[in-house]
């Protein structure tokens, strides 16, 4: 899922700087399941920008409203008499939640309330770790299913730094060895063979480097 | 009601230790600030962080929170889980401009009616030097003021 995290109260007022009726609007899929965007975050924002407003003497009227997703035009639809009602929109969606309303309603002012850190998951309860860069080029099959793109800081593909301590990674120690992990794994599961393949520098063209990527399914187009 | 000038505290309270110690305070004759309103919580861990929120929102001056002795929830970790989202509803306050000291944890046992009644006197004098708030919901639809 999309790994997201809430702005700061200070920071959303000076995002929102000379609106007063603003609509706060959840997404209730992936940032509902880390915990920055869903319906119960979008009332704990809320209150605390109504909060602050008065603490700053604002007079901001702020609704909310949670939808199942903002990425989804079914979904947006919903939300057209509210956003009407409104100067402007505080999105907690992911980034491109915000530009999915943004793009549907291209008179009104649309905001991020989250910063969209990653794509990961939940390992423990609080925690969530970054499992994959979407490089557009999946290699877990060759690493055991643990990837080095996105779990060794340095993005080694052909073997380990040789800085880890303990396991632990060299840039990151609260972090293990990315290295230690494929190892581990493809000893596991008897596949150490693979290790002797040398990797040649990938095609950073799948990935963001080769821009805005798109897929188009003619199949279920209309 | 709008509490323009409220210096009211509210006291969640969990029915299995400090509401009972509310209760015997009673009992007990024990004196404690006029301005306190108890709410009684099945236990510490069902309050959310919204909650905290919404009392001041609503024009709460102060909100203490009273779950069992660390150790002793009848729920297992109820009073554990409150303490962060207490610590956590602090740093929002204190990023929306209040000051966090209006939001305190205690951990009262059923029988200590005499620290319950000193755990919301020392909240009611903390109230009282950081004065009033003016946060009620007075011309706002949402929140309903206390």
């Amino acid at each position: 899922m999309i790994v997201a995290e809430r702005k700061s109260i200070p920071e959303l007022l000076e995002i929102l700087q000379g609106h007063k009726k603003i609509l706060v609007l959840g997404c209730g899929t992936c940032v509902t399941v880390c915990l920055a965007g869903g319906e119960r975050e979008v009332s704990i924002i809320s209150s605390a920008l109504r909060i602050a407003g008065r603490v700053k003497g604002l007079d901001l009227k702020i609704d909310e409203m949670t939808i199942e997703r903002q990425c989804d035009n079914v979904f947006i639809e919903q939300t057209a008499e509210a956003i009407q009602k409104v100067d402007a929109v505080l999105s907690l969606g992911c980034g491109a939640g915000v530009q999915a309303i943004a793009e549907r309603y291209a008179d009104k002012p649309v905001y991020a309330g989250l910063n969209t850190r990653f794509l990961g998951i939940l390992e423990e309860r609080g925690v969530w770790t970054e499992k994959c860069a979407q490089c557009g080029e999946c290699v877990l099959h060759e690493y055991g299913g643990i990837c080095p793109v996105t779990r060794c800081a340095k993005h080694e593909m052909n073997g380990p730094c040789g800085g880890s301590r303990e396991d632990r990674c060299e840039v990151r120690p609260d972090r293990p060895c990315a290295w230690q992990l494929i190892y581990k794994r493809l000893k596991a599961i008897g596949q150490t063979d693979r290790l002797k393949q040398i990797k040649l520098p990938r095609d950073r063209s799948a990935g963001l480097d080769g821009g805005p990527r798109v897929i188009i399914r003619e199949d279920h187009r209309i | 009601m709008c509490a323009d000038s409220n210096s009211t505290i509210v006291a969640f309270c969990c029915h299995y230790c400090a509401y009972a110690a509310a209760d015997l305070a009673g009992s007990m004759r024990l004196q404690y600030p006029a301005n306190i309103r108890v709410i009684r919580t099945p236990c510490t861990g069902r309050l959310e962080v919204e909650f905290f929120l919404k009392a001041f929102e609503g024009g709460a001056a102060g909100v203490i929170v009273a779950g069992c002795e660390e150790g002793s929830c009848h729920f297992k970790d109820g009073n554990l889980i409150a303490k962060r989202r207490v610590n956590y509803t602090g740093k929002l306050l204190s990023e929306a401009g209040i000051e966090p000291e209006r939001l305190r944890m205690v951990n009262v046992s059923a029988g200590n009616a005499p620290l319950f009644a000193r755990a919301v006197k020392e909240m009611a004098e903390t109230v009282r030097k950081l004065g009033p708030l003016h946060l009620a919901a007075c011309a706002n639809s949402t929140g309903e003021s206390l």
